[in-house]
């Protein structure tokens, strides 16, 4: 599904962030990306939904070169991609049903297949009662359970998110983190960077830490491995 | 694109001016006042280029012929005339009429003109009207060539100037108004570029969810459009009123017998699609240009 190939990334203030990455992940599979602040967590999170491009090396996404990627595909490549971030990236103008709708429409989805879908995933986040609501009438955790139903409403294969835990409370966090769960359970690849020891071990699976831009500990089931 | 996807742009387009009400007014702000002023002097020139053009129409050349001409001669003289390229019309006028344009012409003392009706001591004439009032002076010295031929006037003190006059004034009007619509487009899209400024973020989302540039920009199209056409209601209504109102009193006012406005109708409509048009023109496209640049992200 991912893999990365001798990945650096140099910024063009001359910061390089990733540093010679190989990975590999799996369809279906749930990776945590653990490590220090600065460490190159998100970085190797942009890279993937070409946010940032590699300076050096390959990164291949579902057996295409993102590097070589036109930039008019790359809307192509993030419709495949659902991202979920610690600020929620909501549009705040639109309700939280229209934020959702987006989605879809981007993709030109029939409008009677849209209102489905979306209250459809509304329902799998538990805001269907909302859907009429702004984001800043929501709590934080309701947000980012928008931002959820957002990522995954045209049935990506991947769900990148990064920190979707760092603003919330803990008992907010595991709702998310069952969610992100159960979209992991029917099949999509996810992706999370995080800085919670208590999920990581508590939560079983993948993690990969990444430390001055390249990964220093790979392993099934592992734990979060740093002292708070 | 589907059919269904620009109605959805259209849609989205008009939502946003509702959405984001306090940017449109000021964008709406600003596109009323500037059509204001471009409107009213878009008003202002075409009506003194009417003026101009009819003062211009009423140049007319006065070939007087040699009285010792006769029948003949003065129909040769008629048909060389015709014969000048650029002549548009030539009208014969004998002595006993120029008499009676003379006598008519000067009220209670022409009467004393009168007498000489036995033995009238004025010559035929000739009167002609080019096809281009520009060409007046050469038609006239064209004239002055042929044979029997007395002299020749065309007011040749004034219409010079006049021409030299109504040539600089056309080419400051059209400079103005080149430059007040220039200065328009500016202020416009610069108003409408800050209100997308601030929706900079929203448009990086937008991208992050695999919106293509096109999806991201047509809704704004839709907008610049509507923004566009609400700033030009106002000063369609404004001039069209004013106009109105102007035609009014200037048309009752014997002292100004000599202007001579366009009429209401077809003028107002005019000058309302051209408002329209330089409105919806300008907030669609600077509305367009201003969110390509945070397309590149």
């Amino acid at each position: 599904m991912i893999t990365m190939k001798n990945v650096h990334k140099t910024y063009s203030n001359g910061v390089t962030a990733v540093n010679g990455i190989n990975v590999e992940i799996d369809r279906g599979e749930f990776v945590y990306i653990v490590g220090p602040s600065g460490a190159g967590k998100s970085t190797f999170i942009r890279l993937i939904y070409r946010e940032e491009k590699p300076t050096k090396g390959e990164i291949m996404i579902k057996g295409i070169k993102t590097a070589e990627m036109k930039n008019r595909d790359v809307p192509l490549l993030r419709r495949d991609i659902g991202v979920v971030f610690q600020d929620f990236k909501l549009l705040p103008k639109l309700t939280v049903y229209e934020n959702v709708a987006f989605a879809l429409e981007v993709i030109e989805e029939v409008p009677d297949k849209i209102r489905e879908r979306v209250m459809e995933v509304l329902d799998l986040v538990g805001l269907k009662n909302k859907a009429r609501s702004i984001p800043d009438e929501l709590s934080g955790g309701e947000q980012q359970r928008v931002a959820i139903a957002r990522a995954i409403a045209n049935r990506p294969n991947i769900v990148i998110a990064d920190e979707p835990t760092g603003n919330l409370d803990p008992d907010t966090s595991w709702t998310i983190m069952r969610i992100l769960e159960e979209i992991n359970a029917r099949g999509t690849t996810v992706i999370m960077a995080t800085h919670s020891q208590e999920i990581v071990n508590t939560i079983k699976k993948r993690v990969i830490a990444i430390e001055n831009g390249i990964i220093v500990r790979d392993e099934d089931r592992g734990d979060y491995g740093y002292e708070i | 694109m589907k059919f269904r996807t620009l109605q959805r742009h259209f849609r989205e387009g008009a939502k946003n001016i509702v959405r984001n009400s306090w940017m449109s007014v000021a964008s709406v702000g600003a596109v009323t006042v500037t059509l204001v002023l471009v409107g009213t002097f878009v008003a202002l020139m075409l009506n003194i280029n009417q003026m101009a053009v009819k003062v211009e129409e009423d140049v007319e050349i006065k070939a007087l012929i040699e009285l010792t001409a006769d029948e003949d001669e003065v129909k040769i003289v008629g048909e060389e005339i015709e014969r000048i390229p650029g002549v548009n019309t030539v009208r014969f006028s004998s002595k006993d009429d120029e008499l009676e344009s003379l006598v008519e012409g000067m009220g209670e003392q022409g009467q004393a003109w009168a007498l000489f009706e036995q033995d009238n001591p004025l010559n035929h004439a000739y009167v002609i009207k080019a096809k281009n009032p520009q060409d007046t002076e050469q038609i006239a010295s064209k004239i002055e060539q042929l044979d029997n031929i007395y002299k020749v006037n065309y007011g040749q003190e004034v219409v010079p100037q006049l021409f030299k006059f109504n040539k600089y004034a056309r080419t400051i009007g059209v400079a103005l108004i080149v430059g007040l619509v220039l200065t328009a487009v500016f202020l416009i899209s610069n108003t409408i570029k800050l209100t997308i400024m601030a929706r900079s973020r929203e448009i990086g989302i937008m991208k992050l969810v695999g919106a293509t540039n096109t999806f991201i920009r047509l809704p704004f199209f839709v907008e610049g459009l509507l923004l566009g056409i609400l700033g030009s209601v106002i000063p369609i209504a404004i001039i069209a009123t004013g106009y109105y109102y102007t035609l009014k009193n200037v048309s009752g006012q014997t002292s100004f017998h000599f202007v001579q406005l366009l009429p209401y109708s077809p003028f107002v409509w005019q000058i309302s699609a051209i408002i329209l048009f330089i409105g919806a023109f300008i907030g669609m496209w600077g509305s367009g240009m201003s969110v390509r640049k945070f397309l590149k992200v």
